[in-house]
């Protein structure tokens, strides 16, 4: 079960997709499933509904005793019930027949349809919950994991996995317990009409397992790789759908064509095999059940032949075997749904057994007056093992400081902003916000003080206004108004059609990049962190938008901490205190003023060369 | 498949789709409508077919051979007939079982070939569909339209229709040869045939208003992952996990609930169809058993009639099923033809591909958004000669990035013309229009594959010295320091970049397609200053041989252009030197007043502030500062 199957690439992919890792399969990100793993989800998932499977099983046993009766009470009126009415004009027989038939038919109507509603309501909750932890688990893994398993493989196993499991709870269930139960039923019917007979005719299941394992081993496989191939495709869909504004302006359709035409083709490909094995084992199984057929015919007609049976009991024999081999049917469908929604079952059981890298404590340091006195101790931290971009970081923020960080890009200023909101864990040393560890804390309460807004100021469908209460969904329209106010964007706000009920949008495509900006300002702005970090926020205003940020900032950032990363010194300069990063170390450390008269420094440097350009 | 068998046609980027225009006829249903699909595949599919009929005889002719050994060999004691009828009937279950396989095995090709053309021509289209249409359809409509519907197509073609036909030519068939046997018996059975049909009537209805809704909800579903999954790290900035939760579950309980809606339909109509074939047994037997007693029929005929009769239950009783099935294919199919009948708008026209010299002229330029009232530009007008930049200046939000991508027809104006060489692009083919045009995105979209094919996007035959003098001209020189250089795998499945590298790639991937129009919206705003003018300098040659379009908030970038052209209320109001609209225009100085940036505290004092400006900031202040014990709850 755990064997990795690794789909093979498709021609052009090797020119385009590029390397990531040395010697590693793509698929390397996710772990293999554990033997029984898929297993212990769908029982976990289906505990919480025990009575009613229990109640559930009862009504389909009864519902089938009721249904496996119809030829049984038939075959005892054709035999028993019509030969006195046709010579003795006795019909009680028959009738007391019929009455029996009537009340196993509405027996059976009434419980399938009961079966038909609570199973389809259990399946139903059942997908719920499993959507739910899904969704939920997502949320609580790191950002390194995220950044490692992407969003397009967040999507499709949220999405089209769940749907295969779907698709087993839906059309599956249902046919399996009957299934199984009528097997059963005849098997012993079979068993207790001719001893003998039913003995020979049980020969097949041999065979039958047989097949079975063999199927079940080959499709497996198969439908592992159906789940990994169209991961690929949905990824690369949205990949194509996300970046449409550059694929038509720079002519990508043909080749993208040719790239998702031929992860389609791998798609159909692997399709095809998981058909063909069906189309192996559904025969196959038809073919075994028609041999018996023919074996039980040939020997019960010579066993009739010899007296040793009735006629009567002959044909009741071949019915039920009819009626023993056509569940099978059944059973092979749903086995193979069931296999295409155990690799489905395996891939979320491999994500849900994932545990966060940054977890919360057991027993979290309740932040309740927080200072903003950010520190760091020694701090160690690399994204990729042996290329550490912070080699050893000794940082303290006092309250109240507002820090900016200059550097050139790749220096390490976003990571120290990231680990600041505890996005990562360093190696070594260790992040205190007012002398607590970070790890030390809960994380929705940490992130209530410390709030990051990056060049990412990503938007919520929504309207404007539910984009500013993001980060505090219990603000008043007014307290939203004013937030906007006073980052500047409330003229641009309410020019708008609908005011600060405009639909921003598919992210955010209704405003332009600079009001996306403005608005991400604003939410943090009406978060009231304490700690505040800016990351490249204001890259897109023009200058007396920025400005007006600028000034906004002054007078919030006066009470709080801050850290500012920005290229404009303009922004810089209403820092209390500049670092200048290099490689992931302090080069220099002082108030602005300070640094731009310092002979020879770097940071006098960028603010010459910085005077220069506005010339 | 699609693109061998439909070659573009000059100027199309991509083949068109074979999606039936509605008409009457076949064609007048969406699943109608995607007969086409089927074509390749009709030799196999009408093989299938036949060979399903042979099985479906084979099924039917088993326990006709069945009867006849027992009422013949049996019966006679016939040990030589028994034997030659036994092998027969086994001979009979092999062929049936090889037939099964054949049909399975030829379906393969054809279910999933019209399922994997469909997804191609659906993606193929929807790379052409306009951008007002992908602005407007949300991601996870889409998603489970190439998705789902397709695999529900699939499994339609590949399983339910045949069985869908072959059980309905089974309940006929039976009937026929049950009237055959005994027809007062065979009404019984033909009458019957009523309920069930009355039946789907009730129900089809209702499933397909529950199936189209649970469609829907299922994309919305995805929707919302999709969005949870791209807006993570903002959520985890501020820590609202439990928010984008709280509105997943709400979606996901409400698709649950259509579900719901579903399972009950289906619990009825179901239980309908699979109880009505047994009640029409009891009913059988009731009046046989009379016949038998009156002498019409013998015993053996009754009990064959119901064993016959026994191989109506799984037809019927399976239609329930088989016909939800087709319902759900019909709803997909009918929100896949949706995207096949949305509009292109941005049609391309004309054949000629020529190189024009990059004259780019806007005259007399409005647009409007697609649903709105409001004019985002209006009489707009802007010459720009090859050779020569212009830079664009405005202030947050007024219309420079719109205005850039009418140039490559991502957007058509809504009035006037803009016009390359002095024709209209509308009729350029547009694949000429986007290679003539390159723009650099203010949001830099890098896709997941290696740096090279990123930068040779616009440019798939660009040599190595070109991709090296691009990326020196953006200072992207960072690449070689990746792990496999330009083969790194970066985007979002790769190597993750910082905004100012994404920005400088963007640009060298502009500055490679070797454009005559080149168009910078804001592309060096992520970048330090140093690099910035290191950029600035590699530019200005490339800009030399080119019409440029820089859009810019900085003086730095404004001084790369010739001209300045101020952008204002949707139209260009003033173009001149950048020296000349400092020193005469009020607001161009306002949006570029350099020396004001040099001395932070003179903006206390700037004329601009006004008092109600003022007014606002301190309200702002006052009403965000909300008492501290209520923050720290
Ligand atoms: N998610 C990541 N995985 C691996 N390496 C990363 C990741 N993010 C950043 N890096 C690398 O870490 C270094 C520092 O990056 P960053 O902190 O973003 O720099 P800055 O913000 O100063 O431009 C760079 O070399 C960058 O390539
Ligand atoms: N899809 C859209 N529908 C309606 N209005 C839009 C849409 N996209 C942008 N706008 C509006 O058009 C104006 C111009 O946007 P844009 O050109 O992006 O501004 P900028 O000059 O900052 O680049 C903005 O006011 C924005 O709100
Ligand atoms: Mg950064
Ligand atoms: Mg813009």
């Amino acid at each position: 079960m755990t064997a990795t199957t690794q789909p093979p690439s498709t021609p052009t992919e090797a020119t385009w997709r590029g390397k990531l890792q040395e010697d590693q399969p793509d698929t390397s990100v996710e772990k293999t499933a554990a033997p029984g793993q898929a297993r212990a989800l769908l029982w976990d998932l289906l505990r919480p509904h025990r009575a009613t499977v229990a109640v559930l099983a009862v009504a389909v046993i009864a519902e089938n005793v009721a249904r496996l009766a119809v030829p049984r009470l038939v075959q005892i009126g054709v035999d028993d019930g019509v030969p006195p009415l046709r010579d003795r004009r006795d019909g009680s027989t028959l009738t007391w027949v019929i009455v029996a038939l009537v009340v196993a038919l509405l027996l059976q109507a009434g419980l399938r349809m009961f079966f038909l509603l609570r199973s389809g309501r259990v399946g139903q909750n059942v997908l719920l919950e499993l959507r739910r932890r899904v969704f939920r688990h997502f949320g609580t893994l790191d950002v390194a994991f995220h950044d490692r398993y992407t969003s397009g493989r967040v999507v499709s196993r949220s999405t089209s996995d769940v749907e295969a499991i779907q698709e087993m709870l839906e059309n599956g269930f249902d046919g399996l317990i009957t299934a199984v139960l009528t097997l059963i039923g005849t098997a012993i019917l079979l068993l207790t009409l001719d001893l003998k007979l039913g003995l020979v005719c049980l020969l097949s299941f041999p065979f039958l397992v047989l097949l079975s394992l063999w199927f079940r081993r080959e499709s497996a496989a198969a439908y592992r790789q159906v789940r990994e191939i169209s991961a690929l495709v949905i990824v690369q869909f949205v990949e194509t759908m996300t970046g449409i504004k550059a694929v038509q302006a720079y002519r990508r359709e043909p080749r993208n064509q040719q790239i998702f035409g031929e992860l389609a083709d791998r798609y159909q490909q692997i399709n095809i095999r998981t058909m063909r094995l069906v189309a192996i084992f559904m025969p196959g199984v038809k073919l075994i059940g028609n041999l018996t057929t023919g074996v039980a015919l040939l020997y019960g007609g010579y066993l009739a032949m010899r007296g040793e049976i009735t006629i009567g009991v002959l044909t009741a024999f071949l019915l039920y075997l009819r009626m023993f081999f056509e569940p099978m049917q059944e059973i092979t469908q749903f086995y193979n749904t069931f296999q295409s929604a155990t690799s489905a079952l395996e891939k979320l059981a491999v994500v849900l057994a994932e545990r966060p890298a940054i977890a919360d404590p057991a027993t979290a340091t309740a932040l309740t007056q927080v200072r903003g006195e950010v520190a760091f101790e020694d701090v160690q931290f690399s994204y990729v093992e042996g290329r550490p971009v912070l080699p050893g970081l000794d940082l303290r923020i006092p309250a109240g400081q507002t820090v900016a960080l200059v550097g050139t890009t790749g220096a390490g200023k976003t990571t120290i902003a990231k680990l600041m909101a505890r996005f990562y864990d360093p190696q070594h040393g260790r992040v205190t916000l007012d002398g607590h560890d970070l790890r030390s804390l809960d994380q929705q309460d940490l992130r209530r003080h410390v709030v990051m807004v990056t060049q990412e100021n990503f938007m919520f469908e929504g309207t404007v206004a539910d984009n500013i209460r993001f980060g505090r969904p219990e603000a008043t329209d007014e307290q939203v108004r004013a937030a906007a106010a006073a980052v500047g964007a409330a003229a641009f706000i309410e020019a708008l059609p609908e005011g600060y009920a405009t639909d921003v949008a598919k992210r955010g495509g209704r405003l332009s990049a600079g009001q996306r900006q403005l608005v991400a300002f604003a939410r943090a702005f009406l978060a009231d962190p304490d700690v505040l970090i800016l990351d490249e926020a204001t890259s897109s205003l023009d200058i007396p938008s920025e400005r007006l940020v600028q000034r906004a900032l002054r007078t919030i950032l006066a009470d709080r901490t801050a850290v500012i990363i920005a290229h404009r010194l303009s922004t810089v300069e209403i820092a209390h205190r500049v670092l200048v990063l290099e490689h992931g170390r302090v080069l220099e450390d002082g108030p602005p003023a300070e640094l731009t008269s310092a002979d020879g420094g770097r940071y006098a440097a960028l603010h010459r060369a910085w005077v220069e350009s506005l010339a | 498949m699609s693109l061998d068998q439909h070659p573009t046609v000059p100027g199309e980027l991509i083949s068109p789709s074979r999606v039936a225009p509605k008409d009457r006829g076949l064609h007048r249903t969406d699943l109608g409508r995607l007969l086409p699909y089927l074509r390749p595949y009709r030799a196999r599919l009408i093989v299938m077919f036949a060979v399903a009929l042979a099985s479906l005889g084979a099924t039917i002719a088993i326990p006709l051979f069945t009867k006849k050994v027992i009422d013949g060999p049996v019966a006679h004691q016939d040990v030589r007939g028994l034997w030659v009828l036994g092998l027969a009937a086994l001979g009979l279950g092999v062929l049936e079982a090889a037939l099964w396989m054949a049909r399975r095995w030829l379906v393969q090709l054809a279910s999933t070939g019209v399922e994997n053309d469909l997804r191609k021509d659906l993606y193929a289209r929807l790379q052409v569909l306009p951008m007002s249409f992908h602005g407007a359809w949300q991601s996870g409509q889409l998603l489970s339209r190439i998705m789902n519907d397709l695999s529900a197509m699939r499994r339609f073609i590949g399983f339910a229709a045949v069985l869908l036909i072959l059980n309905l030519i089974q309940v006929i068939v039976v009937t026929g040869i049950l009237l055959a046997m005994y027809w007062p018996l065979g009404i019984v059975v033909l009458i019957s045939i009523v309920p069930v049909a009355a039946a789907n009537l009730h129900y089809e209805r209702q499933f397909t208003k529950a199936s189209r809704a649970a469609q829907d909800q299922t994309g919305n579903v995805a929707t919302t992952v999709e969005e949870s999954a791209l807006g993570l790290r903002v959520v985890k900035s501020f820590g609202r996990e439990d928010y984008v939760y709280d509105r997943f579950d709400a979606q996901a309980v409400k698709l649950r609930d259509i579900q719901l809606r579903k399972v009950t339909i289906m619990s009825r109509f179901w239980t309908l169809l699979e109880v009505i074939p047994t009640a029409a047994l009891v009913i059988v037997l009731a009046f046989g058993a009379r016949a038998v007693a009156l002498d019409q029929i013998t015993l053996g005929t009754l009990v064959a009639f119901i064993t016959f009769m026994l191989n109506l239950v799984w037809p019927i009783a399976s239609l329930g099923f088989l016909l939800s099935m087709l319902q759900e294919t019909m709803t997909a199919s009918t929100r896949v033809v949706e995207i096949f009948d949305a509009p292109r708008e941005i049609e391309s026209t004309g054949a000629a591909e020529v190189t024009p010299a990059g004259r780019l002229e806007l005259r007399d330029v409005g647009f409007r958004f697609p649903g709105t009232e409001q004019w985002a530009l209006r009489h707009l007008n802007l010459t720009v000669e090859p050779g020569q930049t212009v830079a664009l200046v405005g202030a947050t939000g007024a219309g420079k990035s719109v205005l850039t991508s009418l140039i490559p027809r991502l957007y058509d104006v809504s009035e006037g013309a803009v016009l390359i060489d002095g024709v209209d692009v509308r009729t350029l083919p547009l694949s000429t229009v986007r290679r003539v045009v390159a723009t650099a995105f203010e949001d830099p979209t890098l896709f997941s594959m290696s740096v090279r094919e990123n930068l040779t996007l616009g440019r798939p035959e660009a040599t190595e010295t070109e991709i090296r003098r691009a990326i020196e001209v953006a200072q992207a020189g960072f690449v070689d320091d990746l792990p496999f250089g330009l083969d790194t795998r970066i985007g979002e499945q790769g190597m993750s970049l910082s905004g100012g590298q994404r920005q400088r790639l963007s640009l060298a991937r502009a500055v490679l397609s070797d454009p005559r129009i080149l168009v910078l919206d804001d592309t060096l705003s992520a970048l330090d200053v140093h690099t910035e003018a290191l950029v600035e300098a590699a530019l200005r040659n490339v800009l030399h041989d080119v019409t440029g379009i820089v859009v810019a908030h900085r003086a730095s970038t404004v001084l790369l252009a010739d001209r300045v052209a101020l952008l204002e209320g949707g139209t260009i109001t003033h173009v001149g030197s950048h020296a000349e609209l400092l020193a005469t225009v009020p607001s161009y100085r306002f949006l570029l007043a350099a020396d004001d940036e040099l001395d932070p505290s003179l903006a206390h004092e700037e004329c601009w502030e006004t008092d109600e400006e003022k007014q606002a900031i301190a309200h702002a202040h006052a009403t965000v500062g909300i008492p501290e014990d209520e923050e720290r709850r």
